[in-house]
This record gives structure tokens, C-alpha cells and sequence, in this order.
């Protein structure tokens, strides 16, 4: 199953630069359909079908399908494809690659070289679970606030789109 | 023949089961195409296809030819591979999704823990055939079908999934062979689950798209819809993509619902393909009755319809459900 693991990690990393690197939108959406299933892949092969099944219906089953539906009607043509184009010059993105770059070789510095925990810098490793017991624990009163305040956004974001509508 | 051990002999024999069912299944789909027009023919009071062999039964061959050599025509103005690729997601996702269905207790393609949730994710990637066929064409009316058709599908699939948790919160498995299991030492699902099963009917038929709610290609309004600039085997891919979805949601309801490859009341356990195929059988013809009866409702009846009826029956169904189900375990 490690075969099928690290193809389909490759699979995931090649589609997921072309989805950066597509001057065509509608394909570049595509591509990122291929890699969230290819992610899905990787869930599989390390046994976690539930995960993998979800990360099918939830991302590339529901979210993609209104990611297309919105750029569909957005009328995109040749001059689109031009900007794309434009925006693609290298000119404009090894300042970001190369720093980018600097990162990716920190972060392999930090798995391989240092201790397994992650805990390179000498302090201690926290996990989801801590966080997951903090949120829930002390901060519990602060989440429930940020929730009520994404109610009130939701309520006023509803309120602002439903103005026309106000026909017998 | 040293490389013949038991467990090559194993794969042989379950890859060729795969293979007749996936023949068996293509089959069915394109069979159906004559099947359905004769009974439309005798609901409607007409003849429909009766000149080509005994009763017309030949007409799928002559559809076949008809439809191999005619012209692969793709519009300069479409984006190819695109316009390729949607024919091709409409026939495999139902396709793909059949490996999961128990037809008996010893065939059948894949026996996966996560069985329901692999259908799920399956029917959520068979909207993207839809969505890029419209696209893709760079017709106005085929945009406008993909548009009703992805927003119709992602509403019926938010309840599709609600009315099959009640059937799983009583099995405690997405697994279907469990399902089938626990339907044969209890009741039948159509009973306990009466509204589940109403909801994800009317829920199987949108999805397919099919009649009444075929919005997304309705002849009067949009021409044919997704598929207009279609033509020869491309056009056909999603004609038998709908009849695949067809078996495929007939023998999903049956599996789920009606016991699968029992009989009534545990009569004739010795024929259990049988009892499957009349069972599905019958909710083929009841999807083609449908078709024959109910008359096309308005767009927006039918978005409002799937929110504001199905997904509160759904959630009522659930709800109760889960009360049952904790109740009886204590």
C-alpha cells in the first residue's frame, strides 16, 4: 500500500501545480477536482476509508460542484485566458518561488533532521488534541462567542440579499 | 502451473464476476432504451418501435449502428476536452458506483465497509458530467440546463443522504451486505422506514434526471438541454448513462428497502438472483410509469419543493429515528 500512497501523493502534487500554473480557469478547477480525489487516494491507502469518503462527498462532491457553478457564469473567454497569462510570467513569481522554496527546505530540515516529535525548536509538541481540550476547556465561553458572531454575519448577510424580493 | 495457486484462481474468478456484472449492468442500460419506449408506446395508447424483429426487439441494434456511424461532430467553439470528458464521467460514476450492490450472497463486486458512502460520493461526482457538458458546449442552452441541473442536484443530494441515515442509525452500518442482513432477521425497511424511502426515491429520480424531473434538458423550454450540441457515440454515452443510472438507483432502493436478494416473508431462498432482478425490475417499470404520467412541473416548484417538503421529512424521519434507536438500546 506504500506504493499506492506515494503515487497518489505525486498524483495530488502534479495536478495541484497545474491547478496554479492553468491560465484556463474552468481547467485549472479540473485539475483541483483530480487532486482533492487524489487525496481522498492517500486517505485510502493509509486506512482511513471514512475520511477519504468524506473528503469525496464534502470538497470535490459539494464545494467544487459550486466553485464550477460560479465560474461558469462568469462568461470567461480568450481575453481571461490572456490576463492569465500575463499574471504567469516568471517576472512575477520567482520572488515568491524562491522564498517558498526557503520554507519547503526548512520544513524537510525539521522532519528529517531533527527529533520525530516535531518539536524542533525545543518546545513541547501540541497537537489537535490539545487544542481540540483548550477550545473546548477554558475557551469555551470565547467559541461560543465567535460562533454567535458568525450567526449575526450569516443573519445580516441573509438580510442584505433578500431586499429585492419584497414582491406580493 | 505452478503460478495457478488457490489465490490466483481466487482473483480470476472475482475479477470475471466483475466483468458479467459490469457487461450484465451496460446490457440492462441499453435495453432499457427499447424496453422503455415499447411501454411508454402501450401507457400512451400507441404502437411505439414494433418493425424491427419480434416486437421491435431489434430496434436497440439498429440504434447501435445508427448511432456508431454517424458523425463525431465537436463545434469549433466548444472546449474539447471537456466536451470530451463529460460523456464519459455521465456513463462511468453510476457505473463505478454499482461495485458496492450485494446482488446475491455471493456475487457481488466490492464488499466495502463504507458501501453507502462510496454511492454518495459517486452521485456527487456524476454532476460534474451535467456542468461540463453545458460548459463546455458554449450554447446558451445547454449552459442553462447545466445551471438548473447542478443546482437541482446539489438540493436533492443534501436529503438524499438525511433519508438513508435512518436506515443506517438502525443497521449501525454503511456496509449494504449488513444492511440486507438485518432487513432479512427484521422487517423490511419500507415499512419502519416509510418516509426515508419516499424522500430518496423522489430523491433517485432527480439525480438520474429523469422525467418529471428532467429540467435540465426539457424539450419546450431549453431544446435538450445539456446535451444539444451533441451527436453519434458521445450522445450516446449519456443516453446509456441514464438508463445505468436507472438499474443502478432501481437496485440501490431495493438492496436498502425491499430486502435485497430475499424473498417475501423468507420464501424460496434457493433463487436469490430471482427475487433481485424481478424487485429491481419492478421499480424500472415504476420509473418509466413516472415518465409516462407525471407532467413536467416548474423549475422553481421543484427547488422549492425539495427544500421546503423533502428535507423537513428527512430530518423529521431522522429525528425519530434516532429517538427509536436510542430508546431500544436502553
Amino acid at each position: 500500500m506504500e506504493f499506492a500512497f506515494y503515487f497518489s501523493a505525486g498524483v495530488a502534487v502534479i495536478s495541484t501545480l497545474r491547478v496554479i500554473t492553468n491560465s484556463n480557469p474552468i481547467h485549472a478547477l479540473l485539475y483541483l477536482i483530480i487532486s482533492l480525489l487524489a487525496v481522498a487516494m492517500c486517505f485510502f491507502s493509509l486506512g482511513a476509508p471514512f475520511a477519504g469518503a468524506l473528503e469525496i462527498i464534502v470538497y470535490a462532491g459539494a464545494i467544487m460542484v459550486l466553485f464550477v457553478f460560479v465560474v461558469m457564469m462568469l462568461n470567461l473567454g480568450q481575453t481571461i485566458v490572456q490576463q492569465e497569462r500575463q499574471w504567469l510570467q516568471p517576472s512575477s513569481w520567482t520572488g515568491p518561488a524562491i522564498l517558498a522554496a526557503a520554507l519547503l527546505a526548512e520544513l524537510l530540515y525539521v522532519l528529517f533532521g531533527q527529533s520525530d516529535t516535531g518539536a524542533a525548536l525545543g518546545l513541547s509538541t501540541i497537537d489537535s488534541k490539545a487544542v481540540g481540550v483548550s477550545l473546548f476547556g477554558p475557551y469555551l465561553l470565547l467559541v461560543e462567542l465567535a460562533s454567535l458572531l458568525l450567526l449575526a454575519a450569516l443573519v445580516a448577510a441573509f438580510h442584505l440579499g433578500r431586499h429585492e424580493a419584497k414582491e406580493p | 502451473m505452478s503460478w495457478l495457486t488457490p489465490e490466483v484462481v481466487e482473483v480470476i474468478i472475482a475479477v470475471l464476476k466483475a466483468i458479467v456484472i459490469l457487461l450484465a449492468v451496460v446490457i440492462c442500460g441499453a435495453l432499457l432504451s427499447w424496453v422503455e419506449r415499447r411501454l411508454l408506446g402501450l401507457w400512451q395508447d400507441r404502437y411505439g418501435p414494433n418493425r424491427v424483429g419480434p416486437f421491435g426487439a431489434f430496434q436497440l441494434g439498429a440504434d447501435m449502428i445508427k448511432m456508431f456511424f454517424k458523425e463525431d461532430w465537436t463545434p469549433p467553439f466548444a472546449d474539447k476536452p471537456i466536451f470530451t470528458l463529460a460523456p464519459v464521467v455521465a456513463m462511468s460514476a453510476l457505473l463505478i458506483a454499482f461495485v458496492v450492490i450485494p446482488i446475491t450472497p455471493t456475487w457481488g463486486v466490492a464488499d466495502l465497509n463504507i458501501g453507502l458512502l462510496f454511492f454518495f460520493a459517486m452521485a456527487g461526482l456524476s454532476v460534474y458530467a451535467v456542468m461540463f457538458a453545458g460548459w463546455s458546449s458554449a450554447n446558451k442552452y445547454a449552459l442553462l440546463g447545466a445551471l438548473r441541473a447542478s443546482a437541482q442536484t446539489v438540493s436533492y443530494e443534501v436529503f438524499m443522504g438525511l433519508a438513508l441515515m435512518g436506515v443506517v442509525a438502525q443497521v449501525g452500518s454503511f456496509n449494504l451486505r449488513d444492511i440486507v442482513d438485518y432487513q432479512a432477521q427484521h422487517l423490511w425497511f419500507i415499512i419502519p422506514q416509510f418516509l426515508g424511502f419516499c424522500t430518496f426515491f423522489i430523491a433517485g429520480v432527480a439525480v438520474t434526471h429523469r422525467h418529471p424531473f428532467d429540467q435540465p434538458e426539457a424539450e419546450q423550454e431549453l431544446a435538450d438541454g445539456y446535451h444539444i450540441e451533441y451527436a453519434g457515440m458521445k450522445w450516446g454515452m449519456f443516453f446509456v448513462g441514464e438508463y445505468i443510472g436507472i438499474v443502478f438507483i432501481s437496485a440501490l432502493l431495493v438492496t436498502l428497502f425491499f430486502g435485497g436478494w430475499h424473498g417475501p416473508f423468507g420464501l424460496l431462498p434457493q433463487i436469490p438472483f430471482v427475487w433481485f432482478a424481478l424487485k429491481t425490475a419492478f421499480f424500472i417499470m415504476l420509473f418509466i410509469l413516472l415518465r409516462a404520467s407525471v407532467p413536467r412541473p416548474r423549475y422553481d416548484q421543484v427547488m422549492s419543493f425539495s427544500w421546503k417538503v423533502c428535507l423537513p421529512l428527512t430530518l423529521l424521519n431522522l429525528l425519530v429515528t434516532g429517538a427509536l434507536v436510542l430508546a431500544a438500546s436502553q
